[in-house]
C-alpha cells in the first residue's frame, strides 16, 4: 500500500516555483556585473593636416585671445601669468566685449582663442584649461539661446537654431604645435 | 441573486505565479544583453582626469578607443614606465595607429564612417608630448572627431 502511494507522489509535475528564485539569482548576478559603460568626454574637432603651419600675424592683436601653458603647468593669458579658474570668465568677457574696451575682440565673429602648451604639460592640466575654453562658448551658447528661444542651448534644439546661435558666436579654437622645453615623462 | 452567490461561492485563487519566471528571464535576458564584459584588458593604468563641458557618445560601434599610459605594475618589466598607446589589447606605437583606424573603418557601412570618433583615453598624468604625437597621426589619418574621455567633475576649480 504504501509502495502506491509514493507512486502517486511521482506523477506530480515539477514545482516550478524555484524557477523564479533560480531566474532572480542570475538576474541579481548580471545587475550587479553590468556596468552600463558611458563614455563621456570633451568632443573636439581636430582641424585636418596641413603642411603649413596657419598665419596669425595677419590678426589683429586685439582678436587673439593667447594661452600659453608651460611645462610647469602655468598659465600665460595675453603675456600675463593667470589661474585656470578665472579663464571662463576672462575668455567670456574678451569675446562678448561688453563694455566695447579697445583692447578686446571686436565682435564674438572676429573673437580667436589660440592655445599653445608644451610637450611637457600633463595632459590634466591642458584638458581642464580646454574645459574652461570650450565652457565659456558653451555658457555663452547658453545666455543667447535662453535670451532668443527662452530655452539653453542643448542638442535637440531644432538643427536652425543652433546653426543661427553658432554662427552668431562661431566657436575658433586654434591649437597650435606645442612647444618643446618641458621635460617629457 | 443566484449570479452572485455563484461567483462568491467559489474560493477566490490564489495569482498564480506560473508566469513569473517568463518575467524574470525577460529582464534577465536584458541584462544579459546590455552587459558588456570588458573586451580589451587594460594593460595599462589610465585614469581620466575630470571635466565639465562633457558630452555623450552614443553610439558604441562607431568609437575606437586609444588608451594612453603608464604600463601597470605587472607590465613594467616587459613595457618600462615611461606612457605607452595600447590600442585594442596591445600595446602599439604611434605608427599602428593608421592601421588600427582602418580595421574599425571596414567593419562599419560606408554611410557610418564618417561619423566614427575616436576616444583617447588618457591619463591625467602623462605628459602633452604623446597625446600630441597620437593627435597628429590622427590629423595626418583625416580622423579628426576625437573626444577627450573625462569624468564628470562636481567641485569648482582652484
Amino acid at each position: 500500500m504504501a509502495k502506491t502511494k509514493t507512486r502517486d507522489r511521482m506523477n506530480n509535475e515539477i514545482n516550478a516555483g524555484s524557477m523564479a528564485d533560480i531566474a532572480f539569482l542570475l538576474l541579481i548576478f548580471f545587475l550587479v556585473t553590468t556596468t552600463i559603460a558611458e563614455d563621456k568626454g570633451i568632443l573636439v574637432k581636430l582641424p585636418p593636416w596641413s603642411d603649413e603651419e596657419p598665419d596669425i600675424t595677419r590678426l589683429k592683436e586685439r582678436n587673439v585671445f593667447s594661452v600659453l601653458v608651460n611645462a610647469q603647468n602655468q598659465l600665460l593669458v595675453r603675456e600675463e601669468p593667470a589661474r585656470i579658474g578665472e579663464l571662463r570668465e576672462r575668455a567670456k568677457e574678451f569675446i562678448m566685449n561688453p563694455t566695447k574696451r579697445p583692447d578686446l575682440a571686436e565682435g564674438p565673429r572676429n573673437a580667436i582663442i589660440s592655445l599653445k602648451n608644451d610637450r611637457g604639460t600633463d595632459y590634466d592640466t591642458y584638458l581642464a584649461v580646454y574645459n574652461e575654453l570650450k565652457g565659456a562658448y558653451d555658457d555663452l551658447w547658453d545666455e543667447l539661446s535662453q535670451r532668443r528661444y527662452g530655452q539653453p542651448y542643448s542638442e535637440e534644439m531644432p538643427f536652425a537654431q543652433r546653426k543661427a546661435i553658432r554662427d552668431e558666436i562661431p566657436m575658433v579654437l586654434s591649437e597650435a604645435e606645442p612647444t618643446n622645453f618641458g621635460e617629457e615623462q | 441573486m443566484s449570479k452572485f452567490s455563484k461567483k462568491r461561492g467559489k474560493a477566490s485563487p490564489a495569482i498564480s505565479t506560473a508566469s513569473l519566471p517568463d518575467i524574470i528571464f525577460m529582464l534577465l535576458f536584458f541584462f544579459m544583453m546590455v552587459t558588456v564584459l570588458r573586451d580589451s584588458d587594460l594593460k595599462l593604468q589610465v585614469n581620466t582626469p575630470e571635466a565639465t563641458q562633457l558630452t555623450k557618445l552614443d553610439e558604441k560601434s562607431l568609437v575606437n578607443y586609444i588608451y594612453i599610459g603608464r604600463p601597470t605594475q605587472q607590465y613594467q618589466s616587459v613595457y618600462g614606465t615611461s606612457p605607452r598607446i595600447q590600442l585594442g589589447d596591445k600595446i602599439s606605437t604611434v605608427d599602428d595607429i593608421p592601421l588600427f583606424l582602418e580595421q574599425h573603418k571596414v567593419k562599419l557601412p560606408e554611410a557610418k564612417r564618417s561619423r566614427i570618433t575616436s576616444s583617447l583615453r588618457v591619463d591625467g598624468e602623462v605628459t602633452m608630448g604623446i597625446v600630441q604625437d597620437v593627435k597628429t597621426k590622427l590629423r595626418k589619418s583625416n580622423q579628426l572627431k576625437i573626444n577627450y574621455s573625462a569624468g564628470k567633475r562636481t567641485g569648482n576649480l582652484d
